[in-house]
């Protein structure tokens, strides 16, 4: 069994300097008390890989603001200006990633693979300083594993062995990032008895779930 | 008829009419979106949000939002009947293996063998590519839907000065002026909106043109 921590607690396991794997997709599925304790904590010198950095100051935004993250792996930073003004300014370093390339990188890193061959970025700007493969009379591109020190994942449901479900679009990167990170924090919409999960219904395993973030008290 | 349609209208409605029952169809953020609007009524396409969605249906009546069902852009949807969340390695599984019979994407130049760039402006706008890079390389068909110039300036060039989104050509370019596909043998013009002569479209058009042969006229109904 695992028991739920306060979100202060959790994000304070996190040491400067580390590299984050966060859910989400325009902050839809973002750990976002996570973020927000973050922000608190202030912790600094972050690497980020995320899809996006969601709007200013909002969702991933928050840390963008802020000034922790000082390197950002992500597919799409369109709708959040700051993020653009950080990275034409030389403040933040960003590596722009095609967004199915960015989740086959995770997923490598999470199962165990050396890098995958892709024929999306090739001949674009994608392909710079980066290995072209000829395998069965065909070019492809190899792309490398991204791996995390922590993933900060969101779920709907979190039984307290950390057996996850997820909610339709919330669900996005989050079940991939579970699988690439030495550890995994997590937070849910609830938390439920053992059992109320049904076996059908896990998607990511309470096995590679770290932390559980409790939930704010309802009453008091 | 077309003096009543605004650029928009003349090239979603044109869209529409590749999209066939059954199909799996991703259309992008924008004017693309906007085909969805004139798809017969009794026709079945499943529209994926590469969000996490198969089965895409209309914005929700304000109040029936739902926090976690989104668009790409992260405005709320509906899902249809029978619609199915999927994450992001399925989502471009699906579209980098070969699974998504069709694409629409916005464009800011194309190039006389059909590469698209529509991702990037040095220096000015770096968005990111998203699945942009993904779509075109992966989809069956990719069909550019785009204004035919930006205030004046061509966007179907020689060559794209803009960074490009793919080596592969795209399969069709629709316009308010014209329907362009690319072929081996370049750009041909295969039709053009109710009124604009061959002239116009030339004009137009830094790239060399072909005029088909079976030349015709949109429909626009």
């Amino acid at each position: 069994m695992k028991k739920a921590l306060p979100v202060d607690v959790v994000v304070e396991m996190i040491e400067p300097g580390s590299i984050l794997m966060i859910g989400g997709f325009m902050g839809i599925g973002s750990p976002h008390r996570m973020i927000d304790a973050l922000v608190e904590a202030g912790t600094k010198n972050l690497t980020v890989i995320a899809n996006d950095t969601g709007k200013t100051n909002y969702g991933i935004g928050r840390l963008i603001n802020s000034g922790q993250i000082k390197h950002l792996i992500a597919s799409h930073i369109g709708l959040n200006p700051e993020t653009q003004a950080k990275m034409f300014s030389g403040e933040i370093t960003v590596d722009l990633v095609p967004q199915g390339n960015l989740a086959e990188r995770i997923r490598a890193a999470g199962y165990g693979l050396g890098g995958v061959l892709v024929k999306t970025g090739m001949g674009t700007l994608v392909e710079e300083s980066k290995q072209r493969v000829h395998v069965n009379g065909e070019d492809w591109l190899l792309e490398l594993p991204l791996f995390a020190d922590y993933a900060l994942i969101h779920a709907h449901q979190a039984d307290y062995l950390g057996n996850l479900a997820y909610q339709l679009t919330a669900t996005n990167f989050n079940p991939v990032m579970a699988m690439a990170a030495k550890k995994v924090f997590c937070e849910t919409n609830e938390i439920v008895p053992v059992g109320m999960i049904t076996p059908n219904e896990v998607i990511t395993p309470g096995a590679i779930v770290t932390e559980l973030v409790a939930m704010p008290h309802r009453h008091h | 008829m077309n003096t009543t349609l605004t650029p928009n209208e003349i090239i979603s409605r044109r869209v529409a009419q590749e999209l066939s029952d059954g199909m799996l169809v991703n259309l992008g953020i924008g004017l693309p979106t906007q085909v969805a609007n004139y798809l017969p009524k009794d026709m079945t396409v499943f529209l994926q949000s590469e969000n996490g969605l198969i089965g895409l249906g209309a914005r929700p009546p304000e109040g029936m939002e739902d926090e976690d069902l989104t668009d790409a852009g992260g405005s709320p949807v509906t899902a249809i009947p029978g619609a199915a969340r999927i994450d992001s390695v399925f989502s471009f599984g699906l579209i980098r293996g070969g699974h998504l019979d069709m694409t629409v994407l916005g464009g800011l130049q194309v190039d006389s063998c059909g590469r698209l760039a529509n991702w990037m402006i040095p220096g000015k706008m770096a968005p990111g590519m998203g699945g942009a890079m993904d779509l075109v390389s992966g989809a069956k068909r990719v069909i550019v839907a785009m204004q035919h110039t930006a205030k004046g300036a061509h966007k179907i060039l020689n060559e794209c000065t803009l960074p490009l989104t793919s080596q592969r050509s795209v399969s069709l370019i629709v316009t308010e002026l014209a329907v362009i596909e690319p072929t081996e043998n370049g750009l041909v013009l295969k039709e053009l909106a109710p009124g604009i002569s061959v002239e116009t479209v030339i004009a137009a058009t830094t790239a060399p043109l072909t005029i088909s042969d079976s030349l015709s006229v949109m429909r626009l109904d």
